[in-house]
């Protein structure tokens, strides 16, 4: 599983921009579906089985998307003015390398700051292409960007961009591998434009009207040096959502998710979280509403270049969510 | 059901004196947020004799379906908002004097000194200032809040007007040799293009088009617009602000203006991105490309905030691959706005073109 793990951060898909994820993704779960599609904005499905007399129609889901920037001036002298797509902080940008969609790369600089001491704003920052005038500038107005760092792998702990939420992408789709029979019409969507506020997974829900949804997501921890005040740690499994800063999490779906992790003897967390937003949120709110949870990979530097996770929750998360999968859901 | 009236006109649209003419009108006409029925009234009016199926819904969005010829169609939706920011009367106090609320995005340190019109009868009246005879030098320096503020319609004027009436700027249509002033020309300029896209609609398309109300406080017209139409993708024709004055145009690389995020005479800007939109990107290609291919100029709007109707639209149901073009203008939300009429003329012929060319098999390709 490491090997798609390093596969799929490796790969460049800013939001609204997932074209070179989801081709990645289609080749892994080709084979493992029934059915496979895209729909209008770019939302990879992948549906499992049939919903029986006891299943459910389950919609699953997990982003494609990352953060990352946009183009939106070059001067004179060849410099590219950016904005970011998504939650991306000026003080993770700074050194910071960034790689365009068309191969060329860049590297974040900053105007002179009064004080070097405050992180700079994003008007202060600028990407050296390494060219001195625009007439040479290997991109244009409105081409975007990822984070750059190269995939480590320090053993338990994995290290790389966008494991936010490609870790997710991950769990999907070795769930999708692992699940064999089951008694639900499983949709698997890999969702666009999450980081820009859950765009992808509200099409998605409408289209599929599902009656229950989980999302596979990122989430904080509070096991760094003087860090977030927070019950949630690397390596102690993954963590059942009660809530977050946009969703409570439906108390039957937590229920569920620990009952079957208890019974199957994997390790879990309660996780709240007292900011952020996950797919989780659009499936709740979709037309009638939803009964709606998620499940969430503990992430260190979450939305910086270096994002960190525990490889066995991630592993523990693909049983877990098997388990869950495999049996008829009683929501009670 | 079709008609052979509905796909009668397949010329391209020009912009002339009449066209200008009845800009003039949905210019120099009221509709704030909420309150568009003098727009649509003129909305209506125009496209009456150019459409069979036109509808008001329950928000008051005017909504056109005209159907196409041939097989391959998509049903396109095109929308353009009616309504303006302005003003509501909040509180009556007296002789006249009334204190007010702004209604979409407004600057209230803008807001002293301008004349308005108040009601569905355009009452003449100011937004008073205190005189620089009486203020001192620190209350000079002071920001001028909103709370300070009230319009000032006259004793006898005043017992015309009541709570909830509306207020714009009284500003007035005039030509400036090539450019155009006008209050409301955000978004007036996309009614009006929309209106001759109406008289003008290429065959090869379903075209479901929108005039959608309170798009200024937070598109809401258009969500429910595109769940009632339903469409395959969507364009949203709006005006977006120009900073590109030419004080701060010093190219030496440390001077420059880098945050113009349109500039007049350089033709309809193409979104990529804005607070409420990830443009689609094979939508933006094809806009691009017909830009090249017809001789158009375009630019591209600086990514940044903001947000038009496509905000609400590709959001809807399963979602609406959408894309914004706006005609650039200058002073966007204050009394008195400036665009380039050419910039106009190109927005309309760039719209034009790209829906002549637009098939089904955009949608087949990678995004």
């Amino acid at each position: 599983m490491k090997a798609l793990i390093q596969k799929l951060v490796e790969a460049s898909g800013p939001s609204g921009y997932e074209g070179a994820v989801r081709s990645l993704i289609r080749a892994e779960v080709e084979g493992l579906a029934d059915k496979i599609w895209v729909d209008a904005l770019g939302n990879l499905i992948a549906r499992k089985g049939q919903a029986s007399s006891q299943g459910r129609k389950i919609m699953l889901a997990a982003h494609m998307d990352e953060i990352g920037i946009m183009v939106t001036h070059l001067d004179s002298n060849g410099f590219a003015r950016f904005l970011p797509i998504g939650g991306v902080r000026p003080h993770t940008c700074l050194g910071g390398r960034v790689r365009f969609l068309n191969g060329a790369a860049g590297v974040i600089g900053s105007e002179r700051l009064e004080d070097p001491g405050r992180a700079p704003r994003f008007e202060q920052l600028y990407i050296d292409l390494g060219v001195s005038e625009r007439s040479a500038s290997p991109v244009q107005v409105g081409d975007v960007a990822v984070f750059e760092r190269p995939f480590l792998d320090l053993g338990d702990r994995l290290v790389a961009k966008s494991l936010d939420d490609r870790i997710g992408v991950a769990v999907l789709i070795e769930t999708l591998r692992g699940l064999g029979e089951t008694p639900h019409q499983v949709d698997f969507v890999f969702s666009v434009q999450e980081e820009v506020g859950v765009r992808g997974a509200k099409t998605a829900a409408f289209g599929l009207d599902p009656d229950l949804g989980l999302a596979v997501d990122v989430t904080a921890n509070g096991d760094t040096p003087r860090g977030l005040k927070m019950e949630v740690y690397l390596g102690k499994g993954p963590a059942i959502k009660v809530r977050d800063q946009r969703t409570i999490s439906d108390p039957r779906v937590v229920d569920w998710m620990v009952k079957t992790a208890q019974a199957a003897n994997l390790p879990y967390q309660m996780e709240v979280l007292e900011m952020g937003s996950t797919d989780a949120e659009a499936i709740q709110l979709n037309r009638a509403g939803v009964a709606a949870g998620c499940l969430s990979i503990p992430c260190r530097y979450v939305h910086s270049p270096s994002e960190m996770v525990d490889y066995n929750d991630v592993t523990h998360a693909v049983q877990l969510m098997v388990q869950l999968l495999r049996q008829p859901v009683n929501l009670e | 059901m079709m008609s052979i009236s509905e796909v009668g006109s397949t010329q391209p649209p020009e912009i002339g004196e009449a066209q200008i003419a009845l800009l003039e009108r949905l210019c120099n006409a009221c509709a704030v947020s909420g309150d568009e029925g003098e727009v649509r009234k003129i909305v209506l009016e125009e496209i009456g004799p150019h459409a069979q199926d036109i509808r008001v819904d329950a928000l008051g969005n005017v909504l056109v379906t005209k159907t196409g010829q041939g097989d391959h169609r998509l049903r396109v939706m095109l929308a353009a908002h009616m309504d303006e920011v302005g003003f509501m009367l909040v509180a009556d106090e007296d002789d006249g004097i009334f204190r007010f609320d702004t209604v979409g995005g407004l600057d209230p340190t803008q807001l002293v000194g301008k004349p308005v019109w108040v009601g569905s009868e355009h009452i003449p009246g100011v937004i008073g200032a205190k005189p620089i005879h009486l203020t001192t030098a620190d209350e000079r320096k002071q920001k001028i809040t909103l709370e300070s503020l009230r319009i000032d319609l006259g004793l006898g004027n005043g017992k015309k007007a009541k709570i909830g009436d509306r207020a714009t700027f009284a500003t007035t249509f005039v030509r400036l040799g090539p450019s155009l002033r006008a209050k409301a020309l955000d978004d007036r300029l996309g009614v009006a293009s929309l209106i001759e896209l109406v008289k003008h609609t290429p065959p090869n398309i379903d075209l479901l088009a929108a005039f959608t109300v309170q798009e200024e406080v937070g598109l809401r017209g258009a969500r429910v617009a595109a769940y009632a139409l339903d469409p395959q993708v969507a364009f949203a024709l709006d005006c977006t602000p120009a900073y590109d004055l030419p004080v701060w145009d010093n190219d030496d690389g440390r001077f420059e203006n880098i945050r113009y995020n349109t500039r007049l005479g350089a033709g309809p800007a193409i979104y990529l991105a804005d607070s409420s939109t990830l443009s689609d990107p094979r939508l933006a290609r094809h806009l691009m490309q017909t830009a090249q291919a017809a001789g158009i100029p375009y630019q591209i709007r600086q990514p940044g905030g903001g947000g038009t109707d496509a905000g609400a639209i590709h959001k809807q149901r399963v979602g609406v691959p959408s894309i914004s073009v706006s005609v650039p203008g200058r002073y966007a939300h204050t009394a008195a706005g400036v665009v380039r009429l050419q910039d106009w003329q190109n927005t309309l012929a760039l719209m034009y073109q790209a829906l002549v060319r637009l098939t089904p098999e955009i949608l087949a390709e990678e995004h």
